[in-house]
């Protein structure tokens, strides 16, 4: 009998000069909490070294339920893809302790 | 031949031979948080020796300074070049800010000849850091949409991000507390300058070659643009400096702050307030090109032009 509940693991991985501006429209959209890590690697934007100020990037991890994910990935969607270096991705995911990040009522 | 120089070719070098040098970007942090402190305090120091109202006038013009040099750069940019209005907009602004390292490089160029600067010259470097930035902006804007700057953002981007903050803090503290106030950080501060700076441009070569293939991308436009506009740049900065009454060391730091090109402060405010710029572009003009030719070939030359126009 497993103890996880389900729940929504939304991901972004972009650039650092973004995080604060993207923390607070996760929060704003409804989300309890998320978790930021300095990152490095390479895609359509050609190898990000994350040597450096403007070469750095970040991955965010953000735990909510589905109305939430759904809210975030429009909004990033809309905002953020035509001009940022960005991957976005959700996962089901089971948690522990479900008040933490979902939404009830 | 003086030494620092060769660190960023050794950095450089290395990089493109693909050697796993690496310097972590914890260190890389801390030491431009050294770099910016150390020079911010010691202009602040000699600040606090000046009259402000022979200061004042001199500080009004280098600012204007600062406004023209984008407002230069920009139509070549865009009519020359046919880049569009946002890319355009953005490189400009980046020339007409400045950089810190290429400033203390030629700090470290007239005192290897014990050549005398007016030493309150980091007081124009911060007055300098800003002015481009916010032209750049209001040109990608122009005709367009103003609305959609968010300016409480980028004021704060501008004015308290790190480069502001500890270049500007530091000017405060060492204005606040004096010659007398610094002397115990002496040795930590001023002594050790060189050294750190020396690992600063290792880094700096490894960073500039990691950014070496997107050269292949920016096209020959942006490659000559690089090269020919740091020189106009030096030449209007050696003029306003002679007008200003510097004395030649200083109009040769003057045309140096004037030739450069930021690579830490711009880019983070302009990713923000320009995203349609793509940032490969100004980064690689910038950093690449400019920094390198500056460091390399642009002080010495400068130092020429300094000289024609004081006659020495």
């Amino acid at each position: 009998m497993p103890n996880t509940h389900p729940c929504k693991l939304v991901v972004i991985v972009t650039e650092a000069a973004i995080e604060d501006e993207l923390a607070a429209d996760v929060m704003r959209l409804g989300a309890h909490g998320y978790t930021t890590m300095d990152v490095r690697g390479q895609g359509s934007h050609g190898p990000r070294s994350g040597l450096w100020g403007a070469d750095r990037s970040i991955r965010m991890e953000i735990l909510c339920d589905a109305t939430t994910s759904l809210a975030i990935t429009t909004h990033v969607e809309k905002a953020y893809f035509k001009n940022f270096a960005m991957v976005l991705f959700v996962a089901d995911v089971g948690v522990l302790r479900p008040d933490k990040f979902v939404h009830h009522g | 031949m003086d030494a620092i120089p060769l660190f960023f070719l050794l950095g450089f070098l290395a990089r493109l031979a693909r050697s796993d040098l690496k310097i972590p970007a914890q260190l890389y942090e801390a030491l431009s948080i050294y770099l910016l402190l150390a020079i911010g305090l010691k202009g602040g120091m000699e600040l606090a020796q000046q009259d402000a109202l022979r200061v004042l006038p001199q500080a009004v013009s280098v600012m204007a300074l600062g406004v023209l040099i984008p407002l230069l750069a920009f139509p070549v940019l865009f009519k020359l070049g046919r880049l569009d209005r946002f890319n355009a907009a953005s490189i400009a602004g980046h020339y007409g800010s400045v950089s810190v390292v290429t400033f203390a490089v030629g700090v470290n160029f007239l005192v290897a000849r014990g050549q005398d600067y007016e030493a309150y010259m980091p007081l124009f470097l911060v007055l300098l850091e800003m002015p481009g930035i916010a032209v750049g902006i209001l040109l990608a804007r122009l005709g367009g949409d103003f609305r959609s700057i968010r300016w409480g953002t980028l004021a704060h981007e501008i004015f308290l991000g790190k480069s502001m903050v500890l270049l500007g803090g530091g000017l405060l503290v060492g204005w606040i507390a004096g010659p007398q106030g610094l002397e115990p950080l002496d040795p930590f501060f001023f002594t050790l300058f060189k050294g750190v700076l020396c690992l600063f441009l290792l880094e700096m070569g490894l960073v500039a070659a990691s950014q070496v293939p997107a050269l292949r991308t920016s096209g020959l436009f942006l490659a000559l643009f690089a090269v020919i506009m740091p020189v106009v740049s030096a030449l209007l900065g050696a003029a306003l400096g002679a007008l200003i009454g510097l004395s030649a060391g200083g109009a040769l730091l003057l045309a140096t702050l004037a030739a450069s090109a930021s690579y830490i402060a711009a880019p983070a405010a302009m990713r923000i307030a320009i995203p349609e710029a793509n940032p490969g572009l100004s980064i690689t003009a910038a950093l690449v090109i400019t920094f390198p030719f500056n460091i390399l070939i642009g002080i010495p030359l400068y130092d020429r032009i300094v000289g024609l126009i004081y006659g020495s």
